[in-house]
């Protein structure tokens, strides 16, 4: 069974997929998990999650997905001059 | 148990972040579980006064900037939920707390939004002011919390700025314009003040929640601050602060104020402000008319598990 790993590399930080590992159960995954992702100390926390239960976006709907955010660029800060004499906005 | 507990002051001592599976005091737990969802209550509410002039922005883009503005509000208030439900309380119990009034939410969203200038000062005050309390919060002792409020900082530079130029706009406009943002100036100003909540001596979960590190900066350390960077935006509009007694301190470097006005402050808190019906009547109903779609997704989500 194949399962992806998340490892948290420090304390404060969120779980970050690192990739993945054949396993029987969850229990064996975690510490493989370990074994295989975490020699150097890299993480303070596993997860470990059945690829099978992630459900992914198409490629094939990139467009449809992405593209509306494109044109919205107001959503940023940067989008609304703000004189030079103003400080602390 | 004790162990416990005195492995957590070590871990919030050090500065280590508390994770949901992690031991925690109940009182820390529900603590953060009010503060939270609070929190998130306010992202939500905050929603109506501003979505009171979607349909009326005085331009095609500026009703799509408030549109942007109102769903990242909806979506701030979805963080904080999640965050929330780390804890261990269900998303279904925090609504209803909200919706039978029990739980409460930033008293500044029951005031009302009478003209369009009204938007420039919530987002140049109310949410310059959110910022200012939200930027520690983003290094508070909660790691779902702090990892949200992350997020939600760096959105609500963009709702604070649009505010700015919409005063900006209205200034450098007719008298009539000028005359409006001067207006919505002097009715959100107080209000925004409140938001810091009360005085330091008189808020009563201060000293324990500095300790935890949930509340890193006191209520008036953050109102003084607020006060030293914003009065100099409000001179560059050319607009009046509305405070007789404000007057700039050459020794501290900082703004001496006017008293606040605290009966109005508690008055809100307890639904006595000018819109407190209205926001939770029309969160009821929109909670009662979503409520078919709640069910068909659900309908939907089971016929689809049964198909296989």
């Amino acid at each position: 069974m194949l399962f992806e790993v998340f490892i948290r590399s420090q304390h404060g930080v969120a779980h970050k997929h690192v990739g993945s590992l054949h396993a029987p159960d969850a229990a064996l995954a975690l510490d493989n998990a370990r074994d295989v992702y975490t020699r150097r100390n890299e993480g303070t926390s596993i997860w470990v999650v059945p690829s099978s239960a992630i459900t992914a976006g198409s490629p094939d709907d990139k467009q449809p997905l992405f593209e509306p955010a494109q044109s919205k660029i107001y959503r940023h800060p940067g989008f609304f001059p703000v004189p030079p004499e103003v400080k602390n906005l | 148990m004790e162990s416990a507990t005195v492995g957590f002051d070590q871990r919030i001592a050090a500065g280590v972040k508390i994770e949901p599976r992690d031991e925690m005091p109940e009182a820390y737990r529900k603590t953060l579980i009010r503060q939270i969802s609070q929190h998130a209550h306010s992202e939500i509410v905050g929603q109506l006064p501003e979505g009171n002039w979607i349909s009326r922005a005085p331009t095609l883009q500026r009703k799509a900037i408030l549109l942007a503005k109102v769903q990242d509000e909806a979506g701030h208030g979805l963080y904080l939920y999640c965050a929330a439900e780390t804890l261990g309380v269900a998303r279904s119990e925090l609504v209803a707390d909200l919706l039978s009034g029990k739980a409460k939410y930033s008293s500044i969203f029951n005031y009302p939004t009478l003209s369009w200038a009204d938007i420039g000062a919530i987002g140049w005050l109310v949410d310059g002011a959110a910022i200012l309390n939200q930027i520690p919060l983003c290094r508070c002792s909660y790691g779902p919390y702090a990892r949200a409020m992350v997020r939600i900082c760096k959105e609500e530079s963009f709702h604070q700025r649009q505010g700015f130029d919409i005063l900006l706009k209205l200034c450098r406009g007719t008298t009539a314009q000028k005359d409006m943002a001067q207006d919505a100036l002097n009715r959100w100003w107080w209000p925004s003040l409140m938001m810091f909540g009360p005085p330091d001596e008189q808020s009563s979960h201060s000293a324990q929640s500095m300790a935890w590190k949930i509340k890193l900066i006191s209520n008036d350390g953050l109102r003084q601050k607020f006060i030293d960077q914003t009065v100099p935006q409000a001179d560059f509009l050319g607009l009046r602060v509305p405070d007789d007694h404000l007057r700039w301190n050459e020794e501290t470097g900082h703004y001496e104020y006017g008293p606040i006005n605290w009966e109005e402050f508690q008055q809100v808190i307890r639904g006595n402000g000018p819109c407190n019906r209205d926001r939770l009547e029309t969160r009821r109903r929109a909670h009662q008319q979503g409520a078919w779609v709640r069910e068909a997704l659900d309908a939907h989500a089971q016929k689809q598990t049964a198909r296989g």
